[in-house]
This record gives structure tokens, C-alpha cells and sequence, in this order.
């Protein structure tokens, strides 16, 4: 049996991504979709370093610490929001949430 | 002089732009002075029936016409003065340098007007003597009236306007008899029309008086339709380079042109001047365009726009004369509208009326002789020059009896009824006198302009070798509806002259003494009219054989063409029978209308009531308006609105435009739709848009 490969690794980064993608999608509780958006971030994560060991170099984990280090900022702008959203509209449910309707 | 001589080159005078110009620059003047000098509302008095004062309560200061309101600008002088200047022009020109030609004409140097491709179309003016005697009356009768209007007009307000256009009237007719092309007389053929219409409905706060105009236009719109396609019909068929002036039209003309061509094209024609010269059927615009002011009846309804058909016809004989059956056609309508005409002049009460049907009567006679042929194009310009003289100078005297009437009677009373006139001849002694001269002239009394002119035509129309080719009786027929409709004539203008000038007033006690002879400026046309219409038939009377005016315009009506002088020479030998037989119908006309208005003034009412169908049908004029109502316009105003507006314009025009619009409307709204306002929803939008975009790339990758 062949040791884990990156091909491996990919695959696992591909699957996150798609259901961060449809948690993002298809979520209607405001914190469930910051979640997923997690998730998806993280699937790059796996692909960057996957891909930096790869090729024996650092680049894609350095680049992976900047991704999470910028996904700390993003979930905490994200969670100020939506506490923000629902101090004033009393919901964090994204139905109810239509106000760019035309 | 020999008549086969033909009529040399014509000579270059560029001067002869001065005589429609100098009118169309008086229209300016006063034209401009109208559009950009507001009068002031409530300072002047109304514009009335005869531009009469309702602010001159004092009666007795009336007929003091020389200025208008104190200080008014002269509009009336500055337009006569350059009618004067425009007659004193055609009469340099006519007798200092047309005369001396011997039937050659005179012209400008052709100014390039409508150029392209092969098509040279040039503005000339063509005086020869056809077109010199014309434009001589138009300017001639043109300043007097003009001058006459002076006084008609003194209390107008909006005299400007009225001068304005009575000279651009003039303008354009001058244009129309002068232009030597087809085009050319045809602007102002329309121009003529257009002053028409401006003028019938002068005083347009009247509403009866604004469709007078509106009618009279549109029933010339369908004349001119007639006019355009036969001008077309000779463009299309000319032979290379068409220019349509006239002389290039007489040299293609015999030979290039097939009969029913030919035929057609005069047809077209005919119904043009059908519609200016006032024929059956379309004579109707005529009677109602009695609601301008009697001044424009005189000039443009009876002495000059109406002529103009006949005019075109004699202009235009060398096409005419190739087409046997429109010749026909033409003398048969003519002598129909001639006897038709006179019938409806019965029973009109309105003066006005009465001579708006004899003028259209008067017509029918000139057209019946320039279908004739032959001696009927001298014949037919003849009676067109008296009858200018002689119709002038009866609207000129009805004027001065409308004019004396309005400030006689109460506001309400219609100045024109000739039931409240009567014993006018003392009254108004100067418009009596010049009417009873118009009265002979027209009726034909022996010596009068009238009497020779009609003989001529008649004349004409019974040695017509033309008519008489179609149909062997014609002549014969059309000469015996000529001589009824003369002996008509006496009859109505008889019954008029009684009615008006002699008996017992009728306009009641206190209108009586208010009756008054009218100013200077209104008697002295009439007084030069009277002369004119006396004198002018004598001086061209083609008695014992010497007819100048024959001669005079032989070489025009001849020179054109070489098939046409077989049928001319054998014409002049004087023949005495139309005079007889004019004359008898002039004395049984004239007597009748004695017995029934003098010698047994209860006739007519008792008449009228024994025959009462006739006469019902008579006073309605044969319901000629009302069956062209019910023929064309009722039919077309139905299928306009029925089709038109509420099929086409509403339905499929209006349903287009706004079905389109609905459309858009519908679209958007199911598209507006996609617009939730949720994030997430638009995010499905874009990662199954990259979704899609990321199999294709990857598929065209891997293929």
C-alpha cells in the first residue's frame, strides 16, 4: 500500500472546500456560514502545504499561516457583525435578512 | 399679319422679375410689420363683415375712409402702391418692349432651380401675349382693388395681415401666369390656393368663415392631386432632359406622346383646373368662399385665381388640342357647370351668392370654349379678360351695398340678404350706376364687354371642328346649353338688379337714412371698372370680320403648333347666329325676370310655392354638397375612424408601441424576481457559474 500521497491530500482539501462551499451556500444561521467559510479556507490550507511538500519547499506553509492568520481577523469582523446584526434585528436567520432586495 | 408666321425667339428682359417681385416685397413689408408689430387687444375695434367700426358710433363720419384708426401704419397704401409700381412694370414691358416683337415673347435668363442628374428644371418667365394680357388685369384689377380695400378694410384691425396677403396673392399669380414652365406655374398655382385659403378664412374667429377656408383648400388639394399626376405623367414620358417648359413641351409634343397618354395626362390636367377654375363637381369650395371679404371675392374669386385652370388650358392647348376626348370632355363639363350653375343662381338671396354663382357659371362658359379649340382659346381668354373687368367691378359694387348695409342695420341683421336692400339706386347713385354697366356686361347686353366675349364663345363652341370630331352634335348640344345658360344669367342678374336697386327699401325705417354711397377710394375702382367693362369688349370686338385681339394673340395660340392652324382658318368668317341667338336670350332672360320681380311681384312666392319640389331642389342647390358628402367624405371619415384611427393607428400602431413597452414591463418584472436580496442566493449564482466555466475549461483541456 502506497504511503499517503498528495494526491490524497487533495482530494481531502477538494471535499472540504465543497461542503464549506455548500455550507456557505445553503446555511441559514449567519454563524454556520462564517463556519463554513472556515472550512473552505482550511481546504486551502491542506492544498497549500500539501503542495509545499510536494516540492521540498516553504512557501505554501508560510502562505498557509498568513491564510490563518487572516481568517482569525475575518472571523472576528465576521462574529462582530453578526452580533451586530442580531442586537438589531433580534435574528441571525439570513431569510430574513433581504435588505439589498430591489 | 400672317398667322403662320411663327413666333420668333423669344427676347431676354430680365426685368420682368420685377413684376411678381414687387408685389412679394410689399407682402414682406406689411407681412414682417404683422408678424413683429403686435396689435394691442381692446384698443381697436372688431374685425367685422366689412372691417366696419363698432367704435365709430357717430354714423354720419362713416364713409370717411382715407385713414384707418389716427396715425395707423398705411398698410393699404404701401400694398397698392407696389401693385401700382407692378402694373406700371407690365405695362412698360407689354407695350415698350412686347408689343414691337409681333408675337414673339420675352423672357428672363433661366435661373437654375431644380437640377439633378438629367433633369434641368430652370425658373424663367415667359411674357408673350397670352401671359402679358394676363398679368396686365391681374396687376390692373389688383391695384384697384387694392385700392378699393383701402377703404373696405380701413377699420380692420389686422389690415396688415389682410394686405400682406392679398399681395402675396398677387405675387403668386403673377408667378403662375408669367412662370414658363410647368413647375414653376405650379408654385404658384399652390401659392394662389394658399392665399385663397388664408383669405376666405381671414376673420378665422368665425368659425363658419375658418372652414369656408379649410373647404375651399381641401376641394383644391383634390384638383391639385389631378394637376400633380398629369405634370408627373408628361415628366415620365418626355423624351430625354424633360424640363416641362411649356415651349419644350409643344416641340415633343406631337408625335412623342401616344393618345392615351396624351389623353390622360390632359384629363389629370382638367381636374386641376376643375378645382381652381371652380367646374363641376368641384366647383363647391366656390359659394363658401364668399365668407372672405368682398375686396378678395372680387380679386381672387372672381377676376383672377379662378381664371387660372383656364389659363393652364389655353397655355397648354397645343397638348389639349392632341386629345379630342378630353376636348370634349372639358367644353361638356364647362357647358354643364355654365347652365348648372346658372339654375342655383335662382333663388340666392344672398348677394354674394348670386354672383359667386354666376361666377362659376361665367367659367363653365370659358372652359366650354377653351374645350373647344380652335378660336375658343382666343374666345375663352376673351371672356376671361371681360369677365374680369365686369365680376370685379359686381363684388366691388356688392362690397359698397354689404359695406353701406352693415352700418345701416342692426349688428345681428345679415348685411347681405338682398330681401332687406331695394331702392338702393337712390341711395348709393355711383354703386348703382357702375352695377347696372357690370349688370349689361354680364348679361350680354348688345355692346357691353359681355355681350362680345359670350358671342365669341359661343361662337367657337358652335364651329368647333374639334368637338365635332368626337361626336358630330356636340357643338350643336354644348352651343344650345350655352345660349339657356346666358339667357339664366340675364334672368338671375335681372332678378338681382331689381331686387336690389329698384322697388321700395326694405331695410326698415330706422335703417333707412343711415344708407350711404361709399368712399372715394371704394367708387373710383368701380367708376374705372365700369369704363373697363364698357369698353373693353368693343375694343377687341370681332366685328365685320377685324379682331385684334385675335391677331394679337394668334401667334401664341398657333405658333406652337402646325396640326392646329387647319382648324383656325377656317373659323373667322363672322357668323351671325350665336349673336342672334345670345341677344334673344339676353331680352327672354331679362323680360322674365321683369314679368316676375316688377310686372308681378307675388309671382315668385306663389311660383315657388306651386312648384315646390323645384324649388326646394334649387334652393339646395341640387344637393350637390350634400351628395359629395354622402359619397366621399361621410364614407372616408367612417373608414378613418373605423379603420384608421380605431384599426390601424389604435390597434396595430398604438398596439405595437405599446405592446413593446408592455413587453419590457413583463420582462422585468419576471426577471426583478431573481433579485431576492439574499447574499446566498446570488452566491449559488456565481459558484455554479464557475462551476460550469471550470468543466468547460477543464473539458477543452482534456479533449
Amino acid at each position: 500500500m502506497s504511503p499517503v500521497g498528495t494526491q490524497h491530500y487533495l482530494v481531502v482539501a477538494g471535499l472540504m472546500f465543497a461542503f464549506g462551499a455548500l455550507g456557505v451556500l445553503w446555511r441559514r444561521n449567519a454563524l454556520g456560514v462564517l463556519l463554513s467559510v472556515e472550512v473552505m479556507l482550511n481546504a486551502g490550507n491542506v492544498a497549500l502545504v500539501a503542495f509545499a511538500r510536494e516540492r521540498g519547499q516553504v512557501d505554501g506553509q508560510a502562505l498557509a499561516l498568513f491564510v490563518m492568520a487572516v481568517a482569525a481577523a475575518e472571523a472576528a469582523v465576521g462574529l462582530a457583525l453578526v452580533v451586530s446584526v442580531f442586537r438589531t434585528r433580534r435574528t441571525v436567520n439570513l431569510d430574513e435578512l433581504g435588505e439589498l432586495r430591489g | 399679319m400672317e398667322t403662320t408666321a411663327a413666333a420668333g425667339a423669344p427676347v431676354a428682359l430680365n426685368a420682368l422679375w420685377l413684376i411678381p417681385a414687387l408685389p412679394l416685397a410689399g407682402a414682406a413689408v406689411n407681412g414682417l410689420r404683422a408678424l413683429f408689430v403686435r396689435w394691442t387687444p381692446g384698443s381697436a375695434d372688431h374685425a367685422h363683415d366689412h372691417g366696419a367700426s363698432a367704435g365709430h358710433g357717430d354714423q354720419a363720419h362713416e364713409h370717411d375712409h382715407d385713414h384707418g384708426p389716427a396715425g395707423a401704419w398705411p398698410a393699404g397704401w404701401i400694398a397698392t402702391a407696389f401693385m401700382l409700381a407692378a402694373f406700371g412694370v407690365a405695362m412698360w414691358a407689354f407695350v415698350t418692349q412686347l408689343l414691337p416683337l409681333h408675337g414673339a415673347g420675352l423672357t428672363t435668363d433661366p435661373m437654375p432651380w431644380i437640377v439633378a442628374g438629367n433633369v434641368e428644371i430652370h425658373a424663367r418667365l415667359l411674357l408673350d401675349p397670352l401671359s402679358g394680357l394676363l398679368a396686365l388685369v391681374v396687376t390692373g384689377v389688383g391695384t384697384l382693388i387694392h385700392l378699393y380695400s383701402v377703404g373696405y378694410m380701413a377699420h380692420d384691425e389686422n389690415r396688415d395681415r389682410y394686405f400682406a396677403y392679398l399681395n402675396l396673392f398677387a405675387a403668386m399669380m403673377l408667378i403662375l401666369i408669367l412662370g414658363d414652365s410647368l413647375p414653376l406655374l405650379f408654385v404658384g398655382w399652390e401659392g394662389v390656393g394658399l392665399c385663397s385659403y388664408l383669405l376666405i378664412g381671414f376673420w378665422y374667429t368665425d368659425e363658419q368663415k375658418a372652414i369656408a377656408g379649410k373647404k375651399a383648400f381641401v376641394v383644391n388639394r383634390v384638383g391639385d392631386l389631378g394637376f400633380l399626376l398629369g405634370m408627373f405623367l408628361l415628366f415620365a414620358a418626355a423624351p430625354t432632359q424633360p424640363s416641362l417648359t411649356f415651349s419644350s413641351l409643344a416641340d415633343v409634343a406631337h408625335g412623342h406622346f401616344s393618345p392615351i397618354l396624351l389623353t390622360t395626362a390632359c384629363l389629370l390636367l382638367f381636374v386641376g383646373a376643375c378645382g381652381k377654375s371652380a367646374q363641376f363637381p368641384l366647383y363647391i369650395w366656390l359659394p363658401d368662399a364668399m365668407a372672405g371679404p368682398t375686396p378678395v371675392s372680387a380679386l381672387i374669386h372672381a377676376a383672377t385665381m379662378v381664371t387660372a385652370g383656364v389659363y393652364m388650358i389655353a397655355r397648354l392647348h397645343f397638348l389639349f388640342e392632341l386629345a379630342p376626348i378630353a376636348c370634349a370632355v372639358i367644353a361638356s363639363v364647362g357647358a354643364f357647370t355654365a347652365l348648372f350653375a346658372a339654375t342655383m343662381g335662382f333663388v340666392q338671396n344672398d348677394v354674394k351668392k348670386v354672383l359667386a354663382y354666376s361666377t362659376v357659371s361665367q367659367l363653365g362658359f370659358m372652359v366650354m370654349a377653351v374645350g373647344a379649340a380652335g378660336t375658343g382659346y382666343i374666345a375663352g381668354v376673351y371672356h376671361l379678360t371681360t369677365h374680369a373687368f365686369f365680376k370685379a367691378l359686381l363684388f366691388l359694387g356688392s362690397g359698397s351695398l354689404i359695406h353701406a348695409m352693415h352700418h345701416a342695420l342692426p349688428a345681428d341683421a345679415d348685411p347681405n340678404d338682398i330681401r332687406s336692400m331695394g331702392g338702393m339706386r337712390h341711395k348709393m347713385p355711383w354703386t348703382f350706376r357702375t352695377f347696372i354697366v357690370g349688370w349689361a356686361a354680364i348679361a350680354g347686353f348688345p355692346f357691353f364687354s359681355g355681350f362680345f366675349s359670350k358671342d365669341e364663345v359661343l361662337a367657337s363652341t358652335l364651329h368647333s371642328e374639334r368637338l365635332a370630331s368626337t361626336f358630330t352634335y356636340l357643338p350643336q348640344i354644348l352651343f344650345a346649353a350655352g345660349v339657356l345658360a346666358a339667357a339664366c344669367t340675364a334672368f338671375y342678374m335681372t332678378r338681382l338688379l331689381i331686387l336690389v336697386f329698384f322697388g321700395k327699401p326694405r331695410m326698415g325705417a330706422a335703417a333707412e337714412p343711415k344708407v350711404h354711397e361709399s368712399g372715394w377710394q371704394m367708387v373710383v375702382p368701380m367708376v374705372v371698372l365700369a369704363v373697363l367693362s364698357a369698353l373693353g369688349g368693343i375694343l377687341w370686338a370681332p366685328l365685320f370680320g377685324w379682331a385684334p385681339l385675335e391677331h394679337f394673340l394668334a401667334p401664341v395660340i398657333m405658333g406652337q403648333s402646325g396640326a392646329f392652324l387647319a382648324g383656325v382658318h377656317s373659323a373667322p368668317h363672322f357668323d351671325w347666329t350665336p349673336t342672334i341667338l345670345a341677344t334673344a336670350a339676353f331680352v327672354a332672360g331679362t323680360w322674365l325676370a321683369h314679368y316676375l320681380y316688377i310686372a308681378h311681384p307675388e309671382m315668385p312666392t306663389r311660383l315657388a310655392a306651386r312648384r315646390r319640389g323645384l324649388y326646394r331642389m334649387l334652393w339646395n342647390k341640387w344637393f350637390v354638397d350634400e351628395a359629395i358628402e354622402g359619397i366621399f367624405v361621410n364614407p372616408v371619415r367612417k373608414i378613418s375612424e373605423s379603420v384608421l384611427w380605431k384599426g390601424i393607428d389604435v390597434g396595430v400602431i398604438d398596439g405595437t408601441v405599446n405592446g413593446v413597452g408592455a413587453l419590457a414591463a413583463k420582462a422585468g418584472a419576471a426577471v426583478g424576481r431573481l433579485q431576492t436580496g439574499l447574499t446566498q442566493n446570488y452566491a449559488v449564482g456565481i459558484t455554479g457559474g464557475v462551476a460550469v466555466l471550470a468543466v468547460y475549461v477543464l473539458a477543452r483541456l482534456y479533449s
